[in-house]
């Protein structure tokens, strides 16, 4: 057996030997399936993912018949962040007709939803004349982030100044409020973007960033978008695979929000009218990325199979089995790509 | 070579280049999973599924159809205006479309093809 180059979660390169690759894709599986009780990969599927790795190919990719559909997050600030003096506009035209992008997003580059309110005014125009100019559909997107909410950043108390001194029920009290300017807020740009600007949906990217309370807020906006738009699309991209438990008790449907793992947590989006779920899971920096690989597939196996909405699997800069880097190597992301889209059956990344 | 064009590489349906925009608008604004999608977008274009991702097939078809091509030719639709011939070749409600017809008061608009 010979030696596998591969590499740890926060990019570095490591040989290792196929004994290690094997154990590790069986360990990361089986971390990922005890902590959210669903089946880890088979054995054919640990051997398909061992496979990629003895690969010598610096590129790897999908099956004719797998091709499956992109959306991004913050489109408009890709090209923008890497000091590129081209307007947002022109961004998302050279993304349609020089990247292959099967849609488009506007976005602020201050990507959350409560600055992309006082912004809205010129936004509107925007997407108005993106439409007019572009083919591919067009979101609208920005995060929830439910912590500019709070003080020093927002009007509300801090939660996590609260916790500390176990004002516990104050500090329920404070995420109530943040949910309710949340909300608004987000309802507000969406409707605007939509009903005047003419976009075919509206974005969430990076939800549930603080929490169970931002995940309750953003799923309230989209049933509240969707009972007013019923043909509007919705997607919402997640920020981890667990749903941390910053409130704790907060319910939607009946269902306590703390602790939902993606193939729960996409059931609820299908509730609130969401029309694209996007998993998110994280990398542990310390691990390889065999083992994050097999952990990230299985647990965005078990949303694609209970999904009814299509999956757009998260796979950037630390998240879904890339690692933590600005500029993901190329042998790395595209086994993730590879492997997510072909195993998770994936609608889209 | 950034992540998004990795992705579309290694992954992607390839926007307009093939038929990857209209899969994408069967998904975002039906919710429809990635297989029934190109089924219903294959059935209505009248090709076959695996036409779908080829960009000489669809580079032809798209511009017999004229919803929009990547390098384009003089007085071939470029985009509001294929998105009212995709609109009717995918029997969908594109909400830009029918804001564009509002705002120039008609109420319909029959594309011929």
């Amino acid at each position: 057996m010979g030696n596998i180059v591969a590499r740890m979660g926060d990019g570095d390169r490591v040989d290792m030997t196929e004994a290690e690759v094997q154990q590790d894709l069986e360990t990361g599986t089986q971390d990922a399936a005890d902590r959210a009780k669903i089946s880890p990969l088979t054995s054919d599927e640990v051997e398909y993912l061992m496979e990629l790795y003895r690969r010598k190919d610096r590129v790897v990719g999908v099956e004719d018949s797998k091709t499956c559909c992109l959306s991004y997050d913050n489109q408009t600030s890709k090209i923008e962040r890497a000091h590129i003096p081209v307007s947002k506009f022109q961004q998302l035209m050279l993304f349609e007709r020089a990247f292959g992008a099967d849609t488009l997003e506007l976005a602020h580059i201050d990507y959350s939803f409560k600055q992309c309110k006082h912004v809205v005014i010129y936004e509107k125009p925007n997407m108005e004349q993106a439409v007019l100019s572009t083919i591919a559909p067009i979101f609208y997107g920005a995060m929830p982030n439910l912590g500019l909410y709070s003080v020093p950043d927002g009007p509300v108390p801090n939660p996590m100044d609260l916790i500390p001194m176990d004002r516990i029920d104050e500090a329920r009290e404070a995420y109530a409020q943040m949910v309710e300017y949340a909300i608004k807020d987000m309802v507000y740009v969406g409707s605007q973007l939509y009903e005047f600007g003419g976009a075919d949906g509206i974005n969430f990217d990076t939800t549930a960033a603080s929490g169970d309370a931002e995940f309750y807020a953003a799923l309230k906006a989209a049933e509240i978008l969707h009972e007013k738009y019923p043909a509007m699309g919705i997607e919402m991209g997640m920020s981890g695979e667990f749903i941390l438990g910053m409130h704790a008790e907060i319910e939607y449907d009946g269902v306590r929000l703390a602790g939902l793992y993606p193939h729960e947590q996409v059931k609820l989006c299908e509730k609130a009218g969401v029309t694209i779920f996007g998993p998110a899971i994280n990398i542990v920096t310390n691990q390889s990325l065999p083992w994050n690989l097999a952990r990230s597939i299985t647990f965005t196996k078990a949303c694609s199979e209970v999904s009814n909405i299509p999956v757009h699997a998260n796979l950037g800069m630390g998240v879904g089995g890339v690692p933590l880097v600005l500029h993901p190597p190329l042998d790395a992301l595209s086994r993730a790509s590879k492997a997510h889209v072909e195993l998770c059956r994936l609608d889209g990344l | 070579m950034g992540m998004h064009a990795a992705h579309a590489i290694v992954s992607g349906m390839g926007g307009m280049r093939t038929a990857g925009d209209l899969v994408a608008r069967m998904q975002l604004n039906r919710g429809m999973r990635i297989d029934a999608a190109k089924s219903y977008v294959a059935d209505k274009l009248g090709v076959s599924v695996p036409d779908l991702a080829d960009s000489v097939t669809m580079a032809e078809l798209r511009e017999d159809l004229n919803i929009g091509v990547v390098c384009e030719a003089p007085g071939v639709a470029k985009g509001i205006d294929a998105k009212f011939r995709i609109a009717k070749l995918l029997d969908l409600d594109i909400n830009c479309v029918n804001l564009f017809k509002d705002k120039i008061g008609i109420k319909s608009y029959d594309p011929v093809f």
